[in-house]
Order: C-alpha cells, then structure tokens, then sequence
C-alpha cells in the first residue's frame, strides 16, 4: 500500500448510544424558513387547471414536445412555448418505488401505508414525458411498469390550486 | 493549455460519526496530500475545493468556513458545488487554475461530514426537489433512485440479485483498503436479506452515511517532474448537466454521463473506450449506478453489464479493473470526498502504489467519474502515466 499507512488520520467513530445518553454536544436550531415562492406563469396556469380538475401541458411548435410540468420557454429549442394543451387526467406508470422510508428517513411504521412514488406519462402528453405522482388503491405487489393508471382528485371543495389537488393514480 | 499532474494524494479514514470538524477533516486530508509529494502550503499557489449540500453542516456558505482547514487562508480560494459530482468536478476546476497557466501548483480537497444533520442527513435532500410540484408529496431522494433502478433492472431484465453482485464485490474489494468504514464481508445473500428501504433497493443496496475528506496536489508539467519521478497525468476533462425535469428522461441509461465521457475521451485521443481504459471508478452510491455508470462511460455495451461482471471482466484482475478502491459501496460515502477518492484511487494504481487492491500489468489508463444534484450531472475525469 505504498507509504499510505501514514497519511491516514485515525478517525473515531461515536454510536447512536453515546448520542442518546448525551455524551455529544448537541444543539438546535429551528430556522423560521418562509418563502412566497412565486410559482411563475406556466406553473401558476398548471396550478390553476389542476384546482378546476383539469391537467394542462404547453406546447413547443418547433420541436413539438408537448410539455408536463408545463414550461413558458422550451429548454430544447430555447424559445418561448406557443399552445397550451389540456392532456389526460390517466397515463401508464414509467417506474415506480414501494417506500419504507419517509422524506425524513424514519420507518414506515407495522400498518401503515408505504408511500407509493411512481413517474407517470400522461396520455395527451409526449411520450416520456413523466411527472412524478403517488399510486393508491393499489396493493404494491400488483403494481408494474406499463400499467395504466387514473388521476383520484380531492373534492372540488377541498382543492387549493396544488400538486396535491391529485390525491393519487389508481390502476383503471 | 499546459498539461496538468497529480503529484500527491491524501485523505483521512472514512468514518461515521467523526470527532472531527469538518474544517479538522480537511486539514488532515490536505497535510497527507502535502507530506506525500513533500511540499509545504506555502508551495501551493491556489485551493479548489469542494462539499456538497451546506444544510448537513447547518453552516450557510459552508466554502468560506472551510478554506481554513484547506489551506485556503489568503490564497487564491475557489469553492464548486455539484452535489454528488463535486468530488471530481472539483479536479476539473484544480485543473482548470493550473491549465491555464494562472498558477503552478493547486490543493484540490474535498470534505463532507454527514453526521451533523440529526436525525439523518436524509431529510435534508427534501429540498433538492421543486418546490412546487414535487415538494409537497414528500420526496425522499431514496425515490429517485428507487425508481432509476427499477427502470434500469426492467430495460434490459437484470434482476435483485445481479445488482447485489456489484454490492458484494465492491464491499469486499473495500476491505482491503486502509480508510474504508468496512471491515465485514457481505454476500449476495446478505444484500438481499436486508431490509428494504425503497423497492427495489435493500439497506446493503446503498453506501454507508459517512464523514471524510480527501485531497490532491495538482502540478503543472513545468513544476511536476521536479516534484516528483512518478507525476499522474490528467488526460481528460469532460462534465455535462441534463435537465432538472428528471421524470421527462429516460431514467434506464445516464445521457450526461456518455456526453461528459466523451469530452473527455475525445481530450485525451481515446476512440475506443472499452479497449483502452485499464481502471474505472465509476460513481457508485448504489449497486446498480456501477452498472449503469459503465454503460454510460462506454465501458460497457448497453444490456450486457451484468454478463460481463459475472464473467470477471471488472474484477480487480478483470479486462477493466471497477472500483478496485470498493468505491462508494465498499469505502464510504462522504459526498464529495467520495468523488475525489476516486482520482486519490486512480493516482495510487496508476503509479503502482495500491497495495491489496493494486490492478496487475501496470495499468496505464484509468477513469473516474462522479455523479449528482437531481440525477442530472456528471463529471469524468482520464488520469494516464
């Protein structure tokens, strides 16, 4: 191994233990991040459409993408986006994951629902182009790449102009 | 442009849960690199150096705070940040102060501690993901990664277990280097009966959670032969970025990554990738991106990955030795120094210097690669002696 031996510092490991028993110094910090984020014209429309139920994808007359998220400039030809397209509220799972794991890394507790990630082409849309959903209603073991899948909107009353207006795609 | 050596390398133990600041890591990786060509900071001309996501250290502009540790006080300091591919786009930014002709000498270093974010730095990559339309239902990045092997295993009909092929082997090639976090052998088995975190992938399918730091010394060609008799030469840059609407791609193969390859191969005069190269360390923060970073480096025909593994090629005695340090899976994963372990790698085969791991028949040409932000940029870099 050459002289490494020597360059290598010794590192020291500490376990969850000694954390837990308070042998760590440990501090928090809770940071009051708010943000009004501006969604922007193509999103703002994506947004809007989703609250009247209603999925809407942009078109590029140069390349002929139809395009989901919508976007007011294609990133391809670099020029701004002509039409706005109405697409589909169904499409087929691309890829798809059953999740243990929450955002935060904790587990999935006995008896809970894995969340159900799964990238999903939207018919009306051009082909491949994926949006990131959940699935539902659906055991996990019956899910599959190709399957085709519906849009489960919230109630009309209960929707507020976000991604989450879909609760989830269901096999139809 | 002038030609660009690497003339010494250093890093510290990966770890987890090191004692040591993140600016301490750095000192440590930046002194071994030093002390192993013999100069002194005040040899160094100018620092690149490189961490990933300031949020796991809860320092804000975490480059500044560190250029301490890094040699970087009143020098000519320069921080990149591409997420997982900062441990190599950083080499490219060393070469980048010394290609020019600006200076004669660059400390490149790289450092990440990921123990700091309790209760896991996991939950720090929430925010990675668009606000708007992908935030609100709780990404984990595992998702991603999930879905990216699933998709890949499905194209081409590779299963669980040959992705646990690449986790074993490169877990067990680990064992035999000095500052690897591992000191156990895992089977296919193993990999297999642990727990699942995100199907398809398996706890043992992912790198450790780790802390370290990793540096090199850049030359170039008017200084290096005075340094040392056995300076590594940088052959090849090349870097490319996808688009960040990473559910339009085709996530089975890694587009960024055959384009940044061939900027670099076409720098270094190399037509026939598979023929030439002698050693790859392809990113590898989960089993399958081995695999899938070959195809995309053009080491290996799309579809015939796992035949190829299974047959040896890739073994550390193989036709293209991969990740013969263990790479991600089998020494650690801190972020960006994970990257730059890579190039440290490639330096100490290249001259001969790797011990257990080193590759038979002089190797003469070797690549690294690595591989970040929303899935959608690699950096890749040739070294030859």
């Amino acid at each position: 191994m050459g002289n490494m031996e020597k360059w290598v510092s010794g590192g020291t490991s500490v376990s969850e233990k000694d954390i837990k028993a308070g042998d760590i110094f440990h501090t928090f910090d809770s940071l009051d991040c708010e943000y009004t984020w501006d969604c922007g014209k193509a999103i703002g429309k994506y947004l809007s459409e989703l609250k009247k139920g209603n999925i809407i994808a942009k078109k590029c007359n140069e390349c002929g993408r139809i395009m989901l998220p919508p976007r007011m400039f294609c990133e391809l030809c670099f020029r701004p986006t002509d039409d706005w397209v109405y697409v589909e509220d169904t499409g087929i799972i691309n890829t798809f994951s059953i999740c243990n794991v929450h955002w935060d890394a904790s587990r999935v507790e006995e008896g809970e629902d894995p969340p159900l990630p799964a990238v999903i082409e939207i018919n009306g849309a051009t082909k491949g182009m994926g949006i990131l959903h959940l699935l539902g209603e659906v055991k996990p073991e019956d899910i599959k790449i190709g399957m085709k899948v519906k849009a489960v909107w919230k109630p009309e009353e209960e929707r507020t102009g976000a991604i989450t207006d879909i609760k989830y795609f269901k096999p139809y | 442009m002038r030609d660009v050596a690497v003339v010494g390398a250093g890093m510290t133990n990966f770890v987890r849960r090191a004692l040591e600041t993140p600016k301490e890591l750095s000192y440590e990786a930046t002194k071994n690199a030093l002390d192993s060509c013999g100069l002194q900071l005040d040899d160094i001309e100018s620092i690149a150096h490189g961490s990933a996501p300031d949020a796991f250290d809860g320092i804000h502009q975490k480059g500044e705070y560190l250029a301490d540790g890094c040699g970087g006080f009143n020098k000519p300091t320069m921080r990149v940040y591409v997420g997982g591919a900062t441990g190599v786009h950083s080499l490219i930014h060393g070469w980048y102060h010394v290609a020019s002709g600006h200076f004669d000498t660059c400390v490149v270093v790289c450092e990440e501690k990921m123990s700091s974010a309790m209760p896991h730095a996991q939950a720090f990559f929430k925010t990675i993901f668009d606000h708007t339309t992908e935030r609100p239902l709780d990404p984990t990045l595992l998702w991603i990664f999930a879905m990216e092997m699933k998709r890949y295993m499905e194209t081409y009909g590779y299963t669980k277990e040959d992705m646990a092929i690449v986790a074993e082997k490169n877990k067990n090639q680990g064992i035999k280097h000095p500052a690897s976090q591992f000191d156990t052998e895992v089977t296919v088995e193993d990999v297999l009966n642990s727990e699942v975190m995100a199907y398809p992938v398996n706890r043992l399918d992912v790198s450790p959670v780790s802390d370290g730091a990793v540096a090199v010394v850049l030359a170039s060609d008017r200084v290096a032969r005075q340094i040392t008799d056995q300076p590594v030469w940088v052959e090849g840059v090349g870097w490319n970025l996808d688009t960040a609407y990473w559910a339009t791609r085709d996530l089975y193969y890694p587009r960024y990554c055959e384009k940044a390859a061939w900027m670099a191969y076409d720098m270094a005069g190399i037509r026939n990738p598979i023929e030439d190269i002698d050693i790859a360390e392809p990113y590898d923060p989960f089993d399958y991106k081995a695999l899938h970073h070959m195809e995309g480096l053009q080491l290996s025909p799309k579809g015939k990955t796992v035949d190829l593994l299974k047959d040896g090629y890739f073994d550390q005695d193989g036709e293209i030795a991969m990740c013969p340090s263990g790479g991600l899976m089998g020494v650690g994963n801190p972020i960006a120094a994970a990257g730059t372990m890579k190039i440290a790698e490639l330096f100490w085969q290249l001259r001969g210097e790797a011990g257990e791991r080193q590759v038979p028949g002089s190797p003469k040409l070797g690549v690294a690669q690595a591989w970040g932000d929303l899935m959608q940029v690699s950096s890749v870099v040739v070294m030859g002696n």
